[in-house]
């Protein structure tokens, strides 16, 4: 009942999409206002009604149906209810329609906004919202159904949506449930998380293909679309964040990103945007790069569907890759459609997108921010190149030859590394032009500073040439930004006369997106002090340890104290927990309860390490295995990650951050256009 | 001048990412290898990186929590997915590969803590080097297990 009702609704939502984009095209060729508000409202009517197949969904997960062969994958009766909600995106027809449901409803959103100075572009903004949208209704209906049911067919169950020929409906008693690696509150937010930073990044490009189409290529549209793409990157970001944060508690390999292809998959958009993100400054400031916008625009469009399409299609191996499906080749053909028709409109509009002014300096703003640009490409091709490196080599020489980590690691580490440089550097040249000597001017204080705290590393802490570098440029950008902050507010408090913490906080609330900026540079030096920590100082021991007897680990005493083993028939998991008594120093700092968590349902083991963070570092501890009849031994593995604690402490002031830049105060589209005259101007000034 | 400096900085950029491409590629690439182009290769296979995949025989795997050593078996599957599903789905192929006693087999030896997916009819994706003896070393190990991600249709008789 309710599994043909949702299909139905899908349908209908399909059908109405196809009409918003006849319409929308109808009416903008003809210009017929009523058929692009005819269009509009029939873009606004799916979101109901995706809506209402979204809960026919829900309804049949969190009810034990499991005659519907997507709620026997995703779900079994031992689960909890918020867990038989969240299911939703745990399987791939699920996920999908997720997908199509966040796309509509930003869609509507955009669509309510007021339109007066811009309805030129809504036809177009519809057209390409609604096509995306037809794209992934259609997997849905056509491949994917999460609807479909099982029948009983001369004694064969069989997956149908409609009843075969003298069939009888087929209830499985249980669901296979979701695996148990991904009933975790991280995975329960990541997947959305993903898919909103996904989803957002469908409205900037459907902007800039309404700019390309109608031909007003000035920077309407990145001011109109700067917030969307700000929010974009504070999901998409925050989803990897948590991602890695899952990996760290769940998984029990000491370790949070594993340069899987489908992490990369995330990461490339991420690249792109954040490319997007600086260069898009560059054209309003100072009217270049117009083409280029449009090109990381178009990019990071594709790579958000390619991204879907890697983790959905089972075209690479990895421990996230749902199965083989028919809708890879899909994918692959609507991209490949959308970047050839995108690339086009980019060439036909080609001289309009002429750059106002020329790029002089070397050391100026635009020249640093094009080379940051330059930095996220490169990472990129790196990333593209090792995630299709396997096909490619198979394809060309017979021989199918993966790239691992330690590819990834070496080719990025120096990319990293110069972007770090650059948000060291880039915040205090001007606009236009700078020199050595202003820079140099700028900088002698911070870089004096930075090298004093890397020589005192040095003698204190570590001699690995890498890690030296790595906090040199930490601990410059640190100085630097600080440094930022201080200048600008001291500024402010000799004009204003106001006293130091309000000249400050109204020096950042007047310049939203320069100041959260800042907070996000300090964020992603936090990062990388924990990412250096993990990467080059992480070590480990194991050992067999029976009751009572130690294990030594970079001044840490771990000693084994007792082990239990229970039941809880209600959750359907056998627990077994070890409790450990942690010395430092001989001193006693707590006891950790590393356990195994044994699923019935799928029949798995769940690993959870114990963990005590501090500034300093993590002391890491897994239980391997135990000797289940004498109750006496059991093998640890440890891991002591020096520092790591800074990587989710960055992540944390990262948000801060895109919150304070993204915040809605004014309508960005209502500022003074940019006067393309003012060359030279001082840093502060923007 | 002007644009000729800004050419020469991006080609000079262009140039370090090819590099760093490229060395990195050969400094850590690894053939992507079944059981049964193992065996065809012999010794020409040893020393190489090799990702290996194979079916893991249930009845085989040992683990000794002392020293943290797993060893188990695998059998040969096909590497190329489209021929997998043009066999009848990974789950089935894996099967098949457990129970067929004529395939080739190889003993793997993967030191570390037990990973939770391992068990009979998982696929294993193995990272490493085949040593003289014959036996893979392996650095790294996935598991990939069917049932947990790939549709199935229940159990006729869970019906009753």
């Amino acid at each position: 009942m309710f599994a043909e009702f949702g299909y139905g609704i899908l349908v209908v939502a399909f059908l109405v999409a196809l009409y918003s984009v006849v319409a929308a095209i109808y009416g903008a060729t003809n210009k017929s206002a009523s058929l692009v508000e005819s269009a509009r409202r029939a873009m606004l009517l799916t979101f109901p009604l995706i809506s209402i197949a979204a809960a026919s969904l829900i309804y049949l997960l969190v009810n034990d149906h499991y005659e519907v062969s997507f709620v026997y994958e995703v779900t079994s009766r031992s689960m909890p209810t918020y867990l038989k909600i969240t299911a939703w995106w745990g399987g791939q027809a699920g996920s999908l329609v997720f997908w199509s449901f966040l796309l509509s409803a930003f869609a509507s959103a955009v669509t309510l906004r007021k339109w007066e100075r811009d309805i030129e572009f809504l036809p177009w903004v519809i057209v390409v919202c609604s096509v995306t949208l037809i794209f992934f209704l259609g997997l849905v209906i056509f491949y994917e159904n999460p609807f479909t049911r099982f029948w009983l067919v001369g004694g064969n169950v069989e997956p149908h949506m409609f009843a075969p020929l003298n069939a009888t409906l087929f209830t499985a008693q249980d669901g296979q449930g979701l695996n148990p690696l991904l009933r975790h509150p991280g995975m329960v937010i990541h997947p959305p998380m993903l898919y909103l930073g996904f989803v957002s990044y469908v409205i900037p490009y459907a902007f800039a293909m309404a700019a390309l189409i109608t031909g007003r290529t000035d920077d309407r549209w990145i001011r109109l679309t700067r917030r969307w793409s700000l929010w974009a990157w504070l999901f998409l970001s925050f989803g990897l964040v948590l991602g890695g944060r899952w990996a760290y508690d769940v998984l029990g390999w000491g370790g949070y990103w594993g340069w899987d292809p489908v992490e990369i998959a995330a990461f490339m958009p991420w690249l792109t945007g954040t490319a997007f993100l600086h260069s898009v400054m560059i054209q309003e400031k100072r009217g270049l790069l117009k083409h280029w916008n449009m090109i990381l625009v178009i990019l990071t469009y594709s790579l958000v569907i390619f991204g879907t399409f890697l983790t959905r299609s089972g075209v690479l191996s990895s421990v996230h890759a749902f199965a083989n499906s028919p809708i890879g080749p899909l994918f692959m053909g609507f991209v490949s459609l959308s970047l050839i028709v995108s690339i086009a409109l980019v060439i036909w509009r080609w001289p309009d997108l002429q750059s106002e002014t020329e790029m002089k300096s070397m050391l100026s703003r635009e020249a640093l921010f094009l080379l940051n640009n330059l930095l996220f490409m490169s990472i990129l091709v790196v990333c593209f190149w090792g995630v299709i490196f396997p096909l490619a080599s198979e394809l060309f020489t017979g021989q199918k030859i993966t790239v691992g980590p330690p590819f990834y690691e070496r080719a990025t580490a120096p990319l990293f590394s110069a972007l770090l440089f650059l948000m060291a550097v880039a915040p205090l040249s001007a606009w236009g032009h700078s020199t050595v000597q202003t820079l140099g001017r700028a900088m002698w204080k911070s870089a004096v500073a930075a090298s004093i705290v890397t020589v005192i590393l040095f003698f204190t802490y570590t001699s690995k040439i890498g890690a030296l570098i790595g906090f040199f440029l930490v601990t410059l950008i640190l100085f630097v930004t600080f440094q930022e902050f201080w200048r600008g507010a001291r500024a402010r408090q000799k004009v204003q006369g106001e006293n130091f913490f309000t000249a400050l906080s109204r020096l950042m609330g007047r310049n939203r997106r320069r100041y959260g900026g800042y907070i996000i540079h300090i964020s992603m030096a936090l990062m990388a002090i924990g990412i250096l920590g993990i990467e080059i100082f992480q070590t480990s021991t194991q050992g067999l340890l029976a009751q009572g007897e130690e294990l030594e680990i970079a001044g840490y005493t771990v000693k084994y104290r007792e082990l239990a083993s229970w039941d809880d028939a209600g959750k359907g998991v056998n627990f077994t927990r070890a409790t450990v008594d942690i010395y430092e120093n001989g001193i006693y700092l707590g006891e950790l309860n590393p356990r195994i968590d044994y699923y019935f349902d799928s029949q798995q083991n769940m690993t959870i390490p114990g963990n005590r963070s501090t500034f300093r570092d993590d002391l890491y501890i897994l239980l391997v295995d135990w000797q289940p009849v004498s109750n006496m031994g059991a093998t640890f593995k440890i891991y002591v990650n020096p520092l790591v604690n800074w990587l989710w402490i960055g992540s944390l002031l990262f948000l801060v951050g895109i919150i304070f830049a993204a915040w809605p105060d004014h309508d960005p589209a209502e500022e003074p256009v940019r006067n393309v005259r003012r060359v030279g101007q001082s840093s502060a000034a923007d | 001048m002007q644009i000729n400096k800004f050419f020469l900085g991006g080609a000079l950029i262009l140039a370090a990412v090819v590099y760093l491409i490229f060395s990195s590629t050969q400094a850590s690439a690894e053939y992507f290898m079944t059981v049964d182009e193992v065996k065809a290769e012999g010794t020409a296979a040893i020393g190489k990186s090799l990702r290996l995949s194979g079916a893991v025989l249930g009845d085989s795997i040992q683990y000794d929590p002392e020293t943290l050593t797993l060893t188990f078996d695998v059998a040969h599957v096909s590497g190329n997915n489209a021929e997998i599903e043009a066999q009848g789905g990974l789950a089935l192929v894996l099967y098949q590969a457990v129970n067929d006693p004529s395939r080739q087999r190889v003993t793997v030896i993967y030191v570390g803590p037990k990973p939770d997916l391992l068990r009979g009819e998982a696929q294993a994706i193995m990272t490493g080097k085949l040593g003289e003896d014959g036996i893979f070393y392996a650095d790294e190990l996935l598991l990939k297990c069917p049932t947990k991600y790939e549709q199935a249709v229940p159990e006729q008789a869970s019906s009753n």
